[in-house]
Formats: structure tokens, sequence, C-alpha cells
């Protein structure tokens, strides 16, 4: 399974859902190089879901383009897959069908679907659950099936809205080293959304704060780490710390009168 | 290694008595014999009463005695072959037409509400009333009684279609456009398998209603079908015949529903229900 990264601009960027409502976010510009982890975060209303649901080609913005290595996203491809805050899986099927179900949609021989479903269940170590109905499974196991469904179209990005904000501690910690080290392993790009700071940090190279009304990117900040981002690790820490505090000045920039952070 | 522990005297067929499909066997064959009991008892007193004496052939055993018969006389598989025909011709057409229209319900607002009013008004004429019209409107009698089956048929299967595909949960289709489906892959892959179950729940609807209007529709014209066969054993007076055809009736509806709850079951994939 070999996939590619690819560069991202996001250029002049404007949304608004309709002319009765606000401006989401105005004109924001963006560059993410080939291979790389972005973190976009940001408190709820500053149109961070929105921004990753035009990147997915789900909604069309009102004005600017994204390209994807030259390319404008205008729609949904299997070249940049979404994975949601729920796995949304089709509960009739097993594990391996619903892997291969984005496979189905193509012209893909049953030989190449097969090889590419086991390459892509092993990589989510769901391998002993391949045959079982993925309504027998837990909610972690649910979305590693969902990582896989989205992997096996081998995208040159992935783009992840707050994907493990509904999983335990523990499922939640093991899936964000997992989709890293994958993602580093393959070379694609990953863009997600998250209100977890110490998500941001295990799981990117780069993390861009969006704020205000309507919202834009007010800061970024580079996560120049070796891998793997391990929590306990002082250096993560200390960029936890960094991270924060950047997150609280963008805040209390936009908005002084209600700057607590929710941590 | 552990061995399971049989107490003395629970032998084999103790253990297939505890099996649930036996089980459930055996309270049929039960519910069964307890209905052939009483029309066992009731033939016995028509016998006996010198006013009903006439109607004996009603009773449980001249209708068995007629079985042999019908069957060696062809009659049952003749009947049998034209009804089915005529049943399964309709029941198409229910489907062909019910289906897709239920899944417009379903999937589009304005047509949903665009039709209901006059889908609703339509399905409660009785199916039967129509009876006049097919007649003047087609050229044979076939045809008539296969278009009141038809529309009989559609609506438990259209309306059964729509709420199925309205309990379809929209984020299978915004998943399934993410991973690049056309909208002929949502329709069989996404939707079709979604609401299986429901289109299968109406169409088990729909048999039991045109299995109803079925036997009444042959009343009417034809020289053929379980509706006639009744019809022609009242007016010989052959009464032991006449019983054994709703007999026949009963058997074969009771085994085509079966069919349709063994297919429900096959594909139903809500669990715990």
């Amino acid at each position: 399974m070999a996939i590619r990264g690819t560069e991202i601009k996001i250029q002049g960027l404007t949304h608004r859902y309709s002319s009765r409502t606000g401006v989401t976010f105005n004109r924001v510009d963006l560059v993410s190089p080939p291979g790389e982890a972005l973190a976009i975060i940001g408190r709820s209303g500053c149109g961070k879901s929105t921004l990753l649901h035009i990147l997915a080609g789900i909604l069309k913005p009102t004005e600017g383009k994204v390209l994807l290595n030259g390319t404008a996203i205008t729609a949904p491809s299997p070249r940049w897959v979404m994975m949601f805050q729920a796995p949304h899986l089709f509960p009739w099927m097993t594990v391996a069908q619903n892997v291969g179900v984005g496979l189905s949609f193509g012209r893909w021989s049953k030989e190449e679907t097969e090889e590419r479903v086991t390459e892509a269940i092993k990589l989510v170590e769901l391998q002993d659950f391949a045959a079982a109905n993925v309504q027998d499974l837990s909610g972690g196991q649910q979305q590693r099936v969902a990582l896989a469904r989205s992997l096996v179209m081998e995208p040159e990005l992935l783009l992840l809205d707050e994907p493990f904000s509904a999983l335990d501690a523990f499922t939640r910690s093991s899936l964000q080293k997992d989709v890293r080290n994958i993602a580093k392993r393959k070379g694609f790009n990953i863009v997600f959304v998250t209100h977890d700071i110490d998500e941001a940090v295990i799981m990117g190279d780069r993390a861009v704060i969006m704020a205000g009304s309507p919202g834009n990117i007010v800061h970024e900040l580079d996560i120049d780490l070796p891998d793997p981002h391990d929590r306990h690790d002082t250096a993560v820490q200390a960029l936890r710390t960094r991270l924060m505090a950047t997150f609280q000045e963008a805040a209390n920039y936009k908005k002084p009168e209600s700057a607590t952070l929710a941590a | 290694m552990s061995y399971a522990v049989t107490p003395a005297g629970e032998g084999g067929f103790c253990r297939l008595m505890k099996h649930r499909a036996v089980q459930s066997l055996g309270w049929a064959a039960g519910g069964i014999a307890i209905l052939a009991i009483l029309w066992l008892i009731g033939g016995y007193f028509i016998a006996n009463n010198p006013t009903t004496k006439t109607f004996v052939k009603f009773g449980l055993l001249p209708t068995l005695e007629a079985f042999p018969e019908l069957w060696g006389a062809g009659k049952i598989q003749n009947a049998l072959a034209a009804s089915g025909f005529r049943l399964g011709s309709g029941l198409l057409i229910a489907i062909a037409i019910g289906v897709p229209i239920g899944i417009l319900m379903g999937r589009i607002k304005w047509f949903r509400d665009f039709t209901n009013s006059p889908f609703q008004f339509v399905r409660m004429i009785s199916p039967l009333s129509w009876m006049p019209l097919a007649v003047l409107v087609f050229a044979t009698w076939n045809g008539s009684i296969i278009f009141l089956i038809a529309i009989a048929a559609v609506w438990p299967v259209m309306f059964a279609t729509a709420a199925g595909l309205a309990k379809v949960d929209p984020n299978w289709f915004k998943v399934a456009r993410n991973l690049g489906a056309k909208p002929l892959h949502i329709l069989t892959k996404v939707i079709m398998p979604a609401i299986t179950f429901d289109v299968l729940s109406g169409i088990r609807l729909a048999l039991g209603v045109a299995w109803i209007v079925l036997v009444p529709a042959e009343y009417l014209g034809v020289t053929s079908g379980l509706g006639y066969a009744i019809e022609d054993a009242r007016e010989t007076l052959s009464y032991n015949h006449l019983t054994a055809m709703v007999v026949t009736i009963g058997i074969v509806g009771y085994f085509l529903d079966s069919i349709l709850v063994a297919l429900i079951k096959r594909y139903s994939w809500h669990r715990g229900g």
C-alpha cells in the first residue's frame, strides 16, 4: 500500500452558510507541505469543522479555493478522505466489507480489493475480527474500522474531524499514536480538527489556532519534536504548555471578555 | 478438558426436546391439534343434529377424505397454478411500483408531501370496489384480477419502503459520497441493504392483503383458481371439496408467509430485535 503526501494550498477561503447568516470564516490562507500532520484547534463556532468539510469537498466555499498539488477540490474524492467523529459503519456488513466498501465504488478487481483490505485491517490490528459484524465491536474497534476504511483508499490527504472525542482515554491515546505512526510510515498528509491540546501535540507536526467571529487563523506553532510524541516526555509537555498559552493568547486577543481556556 | 455431565435418564431424546426449533414445532403442532379437535367436535354436532345433517361434509373427516380425491383429479394443482400466477404477477407489479415510489417518498421531502394525501386517499378505497372498473378496463379476467391484487398490495410495500428509508442514517450517505460513491452505488450499496428488512416486511403485509383479495376476485368470471374452485364446490353442493380448498388456501398462505418470515430474519441487520 503505497501512499504519497500532497501539498495543500488554501487560498483566500471565505464561507457563509447562507446570505442570512454571518460569515463563518474570512479569507483564510494556509499552506501545508507534503506529509505534514496539521492540527486545527479553536473554540466551538470558529469554523474549523466547516474548513475541514470544505477540504473534503463536502461543502463548497463562498470564495477562495483549496488546491491539492495544484488540483482544486470541488467534490469528495477517494484522494482526500474524511474520517468523522462517529465511525458511521454500515451495520449489515462485516469488518472486511466495511473496510472495502470504498473500493467497491471504484473499478478494483476482487484480488486487489482483498489484498488492500487485508493490509488495511492489519494496519489497524483487527485481523482477528475481519469476518465479524461491526455491531459486535467496541467503540474503539469501530473507530479503527473507520480508519482502515479511509486508509484502504490510499488517500493523499486524510481529514479527521475530532475522530476520537467519543472514545475512552486509553483507546483515544492508542489511536492517536497509531494514526500518526501510519501517516508517517505511508507519507500522507493529515489535517485534523480537535479541541484537545494534548491530541494536537501528540498527533501533529504543526498546530494552527483559529479564533474570532468570523474565524481566521490567528496563530500557529511548529511541533518540532522527534517521534514518537509521548505525552510523558518533558519536551512534549513543554510544547503542550506553550500551545496552551498560545491558544489562550489567541482567545484573549479576539475576545478578551471570555478568555477562559477549556483544557 | 471438561466434560458435560448428563443427568441419568437425560438421553438424546430429552436433549432434542429441549432444542428451540423442536419446541416451536411442538407448540405449533399443539395449536393445530386443538383446532382439528374443535373442528371434529363441531362436525360431530352437525352430524347429530337433524336440522344441520345436510352439511355433514363440512366436518374434518369428510374434508380429509376429499384431499386425495381432489389431488388425484389434479384440481388442487390446477387451482394453485392459476391462483399462484395471478398472485405472483400482482405482487411483482406491486413491488415494481411500490419500492421505487417508496424510495422517492423516503428520500425526497417535497415528493413525500406532494404524494402523501392522494396516496392515503386511494389506499383507503377497498381494493374490491375497483372490480367493476377493472372489468371494464381490462380485456381479460386475468388482467382484472391481477390489477386488483396489485392495487391492494402496492400500499404496504410503498409505505414500508418509505418508512424504512426515513430511518436510514443520513451519515451513511455522507460516508459513501466521501469514499467516492455515485448515486447508483448509494442506491445499491447503501439504500437497498439498509431497507431490505422493511421492504420484505411490507411484502409480507402485501402478501396477506393480496391473498385476501385473490379469492373473492376469483369468484368473478374466471374458470380457474382457488376462488373459482370454492365457488364451484358450493354450487355443486360438494361441501367437503369446498372445505378442502379452504384448508388448502390456509396451508399455502401459511407456507408463503413462513418463507417471508425466513427472508426477513435472513436480511435483518438490527440487533436485539
